[in-house]
């Protein structure tokens, strides 16, 4: 149980996929402008990467590794991910139409969102079981929402502020995330792994 | 469009980092020493040229609706190639990419060319674009990596630039470092861009 809340506390974090392994860097400067769709994404990837690693890791344990077929696994979580995220958004039009509407556009985004991709491998690499896999997902999904919103709650602000014209857009943007992972770095050492 | 400029836009007009910003995450991630840079640059090159190949061959085959899967399973197929052929040849640098190099699957760069020229164009116009993205993303990688190495480590490429007594940026080769050195150089870009 302990090892459990490890795994989940230093996925949100210490080793937060944004701020410290560098996965998921497009959605997190492209939809950090506003705190609602950074909400949004965030809200959609937290469910589909909890969904994901689970998937991904019985694919793995029981399909790929008694057939012998280890060297299809890229192959294989790539269309795995694809196939989930059309699921996900197929089940979800159905049984709620509100949460569809709200997380809309973000859905179909989720499939290149490579931090989904590194998840299933980090699974592989770090040997997970399924319940490992699933607070391991959760963790990382909700590590992913913490930056993008507190990425976009200080560009919301970064807007009002007098930015040297150069640095206006991207470039202010790579400076202020590499501030907050700066930040991020003080966490480490909080747990052990 | 001659072939010469077909080859040319991704170093500079079209630069895949510094223009498109397409291809974060190993951009930001491996740059910590210069010969990383190579080894990340010249993978993804070889995966595109071979992505964009075999689309432009296959572009008459593939059904428009079912393209962007198809597009996916090639492009994972090569980046398995590549997978293994480095865990075999190059064990060290192999480990010290890691994760990265499975994810090139997910390059945004790869896909966009797929989707915006190779399904579009001849196999060697498609072959001269891939090879031009590629090292145009190689030496924006080597640049980014230099810097880095320089102020972290005090070297470059492995040899010792700045002696002794020069007291290590260590920040550089954190986390924290790529995103300011990227964002340091893109405003820079900006304003020799505007003299």
């Amino acid at each position: 149980m302990l090892h459990l809340f490890v795994i989940f506390l230093s996925a949100i974090l210490v080793n937060n996929f944004v701020l410290t392994r560098f996965l998921g860097i497009c959605p997190f400067l492209g939809v950090s402008r506003r705190v609602e769709t950074a909400l949004g994404m965030g809200m959609a990837v937290i469910f589909v990467m909890t969904l994901a690693s689970l998937v991904t890791n019985l694919i793995y344990n029981l399909v790929l590794v008694p057939l012998n077929l280890l060297f299809l696994h890229i192959i294989t979580f790539i269309l795995v991910i694809a196939s989930l995220v059309q699921l996900v958004e197929i089940v979800l039009e159905k049984i709620s139409p509100a949460l569809y509407r709200a997380l809309g556009i973000y859905l179909p985004l989720i499939t290149t969102n490579c931090a989904i991709l590194g998840l299933a491998l980090l699974n592989v690499i770090k040997g997970h079981n399924a319940i490992q896999a699933i607070f391991f997902g959760l963790g990382a999904g909700i590590g992913f929402a913490l930056a993008l919103l507190i990425m976009a709650g200080i560009r919301e602000r970064l807007e009002l502020a007098d930015v040297p014209v150069a640095l206006q857009g991207a470039a202010i943007t790579l400076i202020t995330a590499g501030l907050l992972s700066l930040a991020f770095m003080g966490f480490s050492g909080l747990v052990k792994l | 469009m001659g072939l010469r400029k077909e080859f040319t836009k991704g170093f500079v007009t079209e630069n895949p980092i510094f223009r498109l910003l397409l291809g974060m995450c190993p951009t930001l991630a491996v740059t910590t020493a210069a010969i990383n840079g190579v080894a990340m640059g010249l993978a993804t090159t070889v995966v595109l040229v071979g992505s964009n190949c075999t689309i432009s061959l296959l572009r008459r085959f593939i059904p428009p609706r079912v393209r962007i899967p198809a597009f996916i399973v090639i492009i994972a197929s090569f980046v398995t190639i590549i997978d293994m052929l480095m865990a075999g040849f190059f064990y060290e640098l192999h480990k010290v990419l890691g994760l990265f190099i499975p994810l090139i699957v997910v390059n945004c760069i790869i896909l966009g060319r797929a989707e915006a020229y190779a399904s579009k164009n001849p196999l060697l116009r498609s072959l001269i674009d891939g090879l031009g993205m590629g090292l145009g993303f190689t030496i924006s990688l080597i640049v980014l990596g230099s810097i880095r190495e320089i102020l972290g480590s005090g070297t470059v490429f492995g040899f010792a630039l700045l002696g002794e007594g020069y007291p290590l940026f260590i920040v550089m080769l954190l986390p924290p470092g790529a995103f300011i050195v990227l964002g340091l150089l893109l405003g820079l870009m900006n304003r020799l861009r505007r003299v």
